[in-house]
């Protein structure tokens, strides 16, 4: 099972929808228990930062994705789910992020409509290998809505150009992010969206049980 | 690179598009959901959905038209009409649009817009505001102008619709829809000096409405009116023009867009 973590914020039901379509056994989850018997977990998010993190760790779920990510689930957070993966943002700078990823959350580039909300290009960054971008065309045309992004570190596997260059996806390991939408980006994000379900089942498989497998008792990742 | 959105608008009607020219006189245009799907295929870079009669029956076949359009298509799309509070709209989000259009509600309670901000972000509230144009003289706030109307263009409010759309990102929409009731179904092209205007005074993306009747006014919208977005219906509801042809058109124009798929 994947867990969409439904912390209560926003609309978390395209996620859902699209893995779905996908034919992955996906949830939208907010019981930490169950939660934590997910195969892959997806940390979706909208708004702002500082009431993301705040009701994440309100629902008990922020102890579910610090123990997926240390088991070495399949990880994707997105758009403001992806920038909670970081050690803060300067959108509310008294919280602090998972830190999981290095780095912080930025304004956009001035001199460009905040948010950007439009389809924009999506660039690879050359010879970093990415899980969730096999395959995908390069570059390819994805959706994105949004005020702040992570500033461009090692872990970025792709950016867009708005005002400067905007870091689009990062990954470490199994913990993968976009800060745009794959749920959202038609065709090609279903294609991203298919690469994220493809690990959590390679995962599974692996892990030599079914669902269930990445429980709180000794699994291995 | 800021790229221009084409969004095809589907007012809907006892679960079935339809459109009508200055707000009357409908016909039918077909399955919302088969229309999206095409749409989506086309490389429609959103969609909005208007319940125009937003009445408690309709409310629920609209709530079927969004859920099914969410299982379907994977490409943003808004809900509008009748939204009147928190609740109203997290029906439409829980069935999976992913923002809510409010209009004579916001208008009448402008807090809503802060309320529906902060339950659910920014990027879910979009302000849809229907202008007019001001007789000359004849306005109680002076000069030359619009004035925003309700209730499906029935209604007019005294309130400038410069001011109104200002504010209106100021309470927290993320997205101004603006509508001329002046060119609403003439297929004259969009009120230009309206749209660059707005344009021009809000800090969030405007997407340009009402009086496409070929593709050059989809260019004219974004190079002379400088909306973010460009929203026709007729054009493309008769089949006159894909949105794959509008993609090709505005590029030619030099206006940088997602391309479409030519052809279907």
């Amino acid at each position: 099972m994947i867990a969409v973590l439904d912390y209560g914020i926003g609309n978390l039901r395209s996620a859902e929808k699209a893995l779905q379509f996908l034919g992955a056994d996906a949830l939208l989850v907010d019981d930490p228990d169950l939660a934590a018997t997910a195969d892959g977990v997806v940390l979706p998010g909208v708004g702002a930062f500082g009431p993301c993190v705040q009701a994440l760790r309100a629902s008990g779920l922020d102890a579910v994705a610090r123990q997926a990510i240390e088991l070495g689930i399949p990880f994707l957070g997105i758009c403001v789910g992806f920038q909670l993966l970081y050690e803060g943002s300067d959108e509310d700078p008294s919280e602090e992020g998972l830190g999981v990823l290095t780095g912080v959350v930025r304004r956009l580039p001035s001199g460009v409509k905040h948010p950007q909300m439009q389809w924009n290009l999506l660039d690879k960054v050359a010879h970093r290998e990415s899980g969730l971008l096999r395959d995908v065309p390069d570059p390819t045309w994805v959706y994105f809505v949004h005020s702040f992004a992570p500033e461009v570190t090692a872990d970025a596997t792709s950016t867009c150009e708005y005002g400067g260059t905007v870091t689009a996806s990062a990954e470490m390991g199994p913990v993968w992010g976009t800060q745009f939408h794959p749920e959202k980006s038609g065709a090609v994000g279903l294609g991203i969206l298919e690469n994220f379900v493809g690990a959590v089942r390679r995962t599974d498989a692996g892990a030599g049980t079914g669902a269930g497998a990445a429980g709180s008792v000794g699994t291995a990742g | 690179m800021r790229t221009v959105r084409v969004i095809p608008c589907l007012d809907v009607d006892a679960g079935r598009v339809v459109k009508g020219v200055q707000f009357t006189d409908l016909f039918d245009a077909g399955d919302p959901v088969e229309l999206a799907t095409r749409y989506d295929a086309q490389g429609a870079d959103e969609l909005v959905f208007l319940d125009i009669t937003a009445s408690s029956d309709n409310r629920k076949t609209m709530v079927d038209v969004v859920s099914r359009t969410a299982e379907v298509v994977f490409i943003p799309f808004t809900v509008g009409g009748g939204v009147r509070s928190v609740d109203d709209a997290r029906l439409l989000l829980r069935a999976g649009a992913d923002k809510v259009g409010v209009n004579t509600a916001a208008v009448d309670r402008p807090e809503l817009v802060t309320e529906l901000a902060a339950e659910f972000g920014s990027q879910c509230v979009v302000v849809a505001v229907d202008a007019r144009r001001r007789p000359e003289g004849a306005s109680a706030t002076g000069g030359p102008g619009w004035d925003v109307y309700t209730h499906g263009g029935r209604t007019p409010t005294g309130l400038d619709v410069l001011e109104w759309c200002e504010r209106s990102a100021a309470l927290g929409a993320g997205e101004i829809l603006l509508t001329s009731m002046d060119r609403d179904g003439t297929r004259d092209g969009f009120d230009l000096d309206l749209t660059d205007q707005v344009a021009g005074r809000c800090p969030v993306p405007v997407i340009a409405s009402g009086g496409v009747g070929t593709l050059d006014h989809l260019a004219e919208g974004a190079l002379v009116g400088h909306a973010d977005a460009v929203l026709a219906a007729s054009i493309f509801h008769l089949g006159e023009f894909t949105i794959g042809e509008a993609k090709t058109h505005l590029e030619a124009a030099g206006v940088a867009v997602r391309p479409g798929t030519v052809g279907t």
